[in-house]
């Protein structure tokens, strides 16, 4: 059966930070460029979380009017701490002893799901076409190899895959150049990299689970401005991670905590490490009498320069965190990402004009302050492959005596599905019990997030191997995917003696863990059904 | 014929609802917004008459604040034919709805007026019943199945005992069920057309309807916690605490 098309200049997939500023930026070169963007969320910013902690130079150069525009940037950051954490203590390590590129005295705090509504409505306000609720499914290739464009996912298919009455056809969205800007481990961004070598020659990538809890806490516990991160506690030694807590406005903090996703020991639980982060005394005093009313997770993207893949191909360009341009030291992506975006409408708009090779977005990214930031910061991530102490003392030389001139690139030598060493090795983990007044279990924090999945439609996480999980996996791992999936989506359940792998797909908020760290790759994330996932608000 | 439908716009079924501090309502800024799922169903029953080429036009109102458009848009988007936006700020009460759908039917002369059986938000269930009352018009609430007859309509209603089947002259005023149908997607192709279609926007004012709240809200509190349940090791004990507990047989 053939679908309809739709024709258009640009064609944008993903509505983030990096794609609307893609399209913004595209539109203020030539307004008659006809751009659309696709966006598998019910609506823009219902599937963005981050920090965060905004650094605005991009933003600066896409709208150096922003304040006047009513951008929802509004709390800079006043005071900054480090702290390092043992089971009960804290040290607190004097802010001028951290490198400059970890100081946010600049910065802002932000809810990046609400810039992305902002950035949406400028979008919008300039003509861009905005399609929320329209996950792109499909790449779509001409005869000569290049990319056409993408087409949206069928509706209305039961799980069977049978049509039901509600059945709508997908659509090919068709342009010159197509822009894949899905965010972290993006699903036709992981079909890219393979097809056309993007990763040739480059690092395996590394990536972390990031976790965040929005509370309101009591008025004498608030300082509005503040930004903490930590290091240390609950986690051992050798698994990199550490956790944020940013004083937003309204009474608000957005508290988080990320592990990478390098971690061995398959019986850790993400999830549980950062409900047990929020005992320790340093924390507990400031959400003690305080509420949670936000939960959700997502897979962030930490390779950096060695690991970042090339971004242009014959028809397409990949950008932001689907590419992999977060910086690490920073822990910062959306500045990155948006001066990505900046970078391809720069890049398409001399394309479509002079008929250029896309190639020219290479060169206008090495020019850009984006690689020089992404070259020095380079060699922290993979210091931390040594532990925390060592990871610390090398990042101090390499970037407060080197600002990340060292003359020689750390490599990252494995990828992070390769890393969790047999559950027999490793001892197990006793989790203390969620109290549910300051840790919760999985089930009713993904009842905060408003995951939902229409019923009855296929399973959208898709095993190569369906008796692996239990054959293997179970076995040799105790089967992790209980443990790293922070939706309680695997299951393992025990019916007369048999056991069985149980997929609860309608739980899934689309953080991509499972997709990355699964040990056979035997789990592949795919779309659902428009505008299934989380809701999210200001995240 | 001409169909009118009433949609309103209401927090999205999947958002966790939180109260706002001062109990003054629910938070509202940030959250995803949809149409109130009912309603969905009235437009899909609506567009499928006028397909069965038994109704010539679907026109949809809504009432509410400048936003309340993009709901507008989304019944475009599904085969309305045109769309009005009636604007009012804050909170409005059903019994100013169905004074202002009042005025939209005078104007608009349809000979069926659908809407959804109630509100997700406010639970009401009474704009319906109340606009069949200023109208004077018959109202069959609670539909599950419509059959469009020569003058008449026939109309299956989920009531308390089952199921109920009624006979309502046209002019007439039908609530719908969830069951009724299951809505269709919006297409990329459609949503496109409907950027297109004619939204008219009037204001309250300009109707000559009083929105004026009658009702006063003390205030809004969240539901209390349940309790844990506990296990019970024989149904005599059950019985037991059940009689002397919680003292409920």
């Amino acid at each position: 059966m053939s679908r309809e098309k739709m024709e258009y200049d640009v064609v944008i997939v993903g509505g983030g930070p990096s794609g609307l500023t893609t399209a913004i930026k595209l539109k203020q070169l030539n307004s008659e460029l006809n751009i659309c963007i696709l966006e598998k969320a019910s609506e823009i910013g219902a599937h963005i979380l981050s920090g965060n902690v905004f650094e605005t130079r991009a933003l600066d150069e896409l709208f150096p009017n922003w304040k006047e525009l009513n951008a929802p940037i509004k709390t800079k950051v006043t005071k900054e701490k480090f702290l390092f954490l043992s089971k009960t203590k804290s040290l607190s390590w004097p802010t001028w002893l951290l490198p400059s590129v970890q100081q946010n005295h600049k910065n802002y705090i932000i809810s990046l799901a609400n810039l992305c509504r902002w950035l949406a409505e400028q979008a919008e306000s300039l003509g861009v076409e905005i399609f929320p609720g329209f996950p792109a499914s499909e790449i779509l290739y001409n005869e000569d190899g290049s990319v056409k464009g993408v087409a949206t996912q069928d509706m209305g298919v039961d799980k069977d895959g049978n049509k039901k009455d509600s059945f709508e056809p997908g659509i090919e969205l068709l342009g010159k150049v197509t822009v894949f800007a899905e965010g972290c481990r993006g699903h036709l961004g992981k079909q890219l990299i393979k097809k056309f070598e993007l990763d040739k020659g480059k690092d395996p990538q590394q990536y972390g689970i990031g976790f965040k809890e929005i509370w309101e806490i009591e008025d004498k516990n608030h300082r509005e401005g503040m930004v903490i991160h930590s290091a240390g506690w609950p986690l051992d030694n050798s698994t990199y991670g550490g956790s944020f807590i940013y004083h937003a406005e309204n009474k608000q903090i957005f508290l988080g905590y990320v592990i990478g996703l390098d971690y061995k020991n398959p019986h850790l639980s993400p999830f549980d490490e950062f409900q047990r982060f929020k005992t320790h005394p340093a924390i507990k005093k400031m959400i003690e009498g305080g509420k949670r009313i936000s939960y959700g997770a997502r897979a962030l993207i930490e390779g950096g320069f060695q690991s970042l893949p090339k971004m242009f191909m014959p028809g397409a360009l990949l950008i932001g965190c689907d590419a992999g341009t977060l910086n690490m030291p920073k822990i910062k992506g959306s500045h990155t990402a948006m001066k990505s975006g900046i970078i391809a409408a720069e890049a398409i708009n001399e394309h479509i004009k002079n008929d250029k090779d896309l190639s020219n977005f290479e060169e206008k990214f090495k020019q850009s302050w984006l690689y020089d930031e992404l070259y020095k910061a380079r060699n922290v991530k993979p210091s931390f492959s040594w532990g925390l102490i060592l990871g610390i003392i090398f990042t101090g030389i390499d970037q407060i005596l080197f600002r990340g001139k060292l003359p020689f690139t750390l490599r990252h030598k494995h990828a992070d599905h390769q890393t969790l060493k047999s559950a027999k090795e490793m001892p197990k983990i006793d989790y203390p019990k969620p109290d549910n007044i300051l840790t919760f279990d999985k089930t009713s924090s993904v009842y905060l997030t408003g995951t939902n999945h229409a019923d009855n439609q296929p399973v959208h996480l898709k095993l190569k191997d369906p008796n692996l999980p239990i054959n293997y996996t179970l076995e040799e791992y105790d089967e992790p995917a209980q443990r790293y999936c922070p939706a309680g989506v695997y299951e393992v359940q025990t019916e007369n003696n048999i056991n069985k792998f149980v997929i609860n797909s309608q739980n899934c908020i689309h953080c991509k863990t499972c997709d990355i760290k699964e040990p056979s790759q035997n789990i592949t994330w795919v779309t659902p059904e428009g505008g299934g996932g989380p809701r999210y608000g200001n995240m | 014929m001409k169909i009118l439908v009433a949609v309103k716009r209401v927090i999205d079924y999947n958002v966790q609802i939180r109260v706002k501090e001062d109990n003054s309502g629910v938070v509202t800024d940030n959250v995803k917004m949809s149409t109130n799922p009912p309603d969905d169903n009235a437009i899909e029953e609506a567009v499928k008459i006028k397909e069965a080429g038994k109704a010539k036009e679907v026109v949809v109102v809504s009432v509410g604040e400048e936003k309340a458009q993009e709901t507008v848009r989304k019944a475009l988007a599904v085969g309305a034919d045109r769309g009005i936006l009636v604007k009012v700020d804050g909170v409005i009460e059903p019994l100013a709805v169905s004074k202002i759908l009042k005025k939209i039917v005078e104007k608009e002369k349809p000979d069926l007026v659908f809407m959804g059986k109630q509100a997700i938000d406010d639970d009401c269930n009474q704009t319906g019943q109340m606009l069949a009352a200023l109208l004077n018009w018959p109202q069959a609430t609670f539909a599950s199945k419509i059959e469009v007859k020569e003058k008449t309509l026939e109309v299956t209603r989920e009531v308390d005992e089952g199921l109920e089947t009624i006979e309502v002259n046209v002019p007439a005023i039908v609530t719908c069920d969830l069951r009724l149908n299951e809505p269709r997607y919006a297409s990329l192709p459609n949503i496109m057309k409907a950027k297109k279609k004619p939204i008219e926007q009037i204001s309250a004012g300009d109707l000559g309807v009083d929105v004026k709240s009658r009702i006063e809200q003390i205030k809004v509190e969240e539901p209390p916690k349940r309790k844990a349940g506990i296990k019970v090791a024989s149904v005599e004990e059950l019985v037991q605490k059940l009689k002397n507990e919680a003292k409920v047989i």
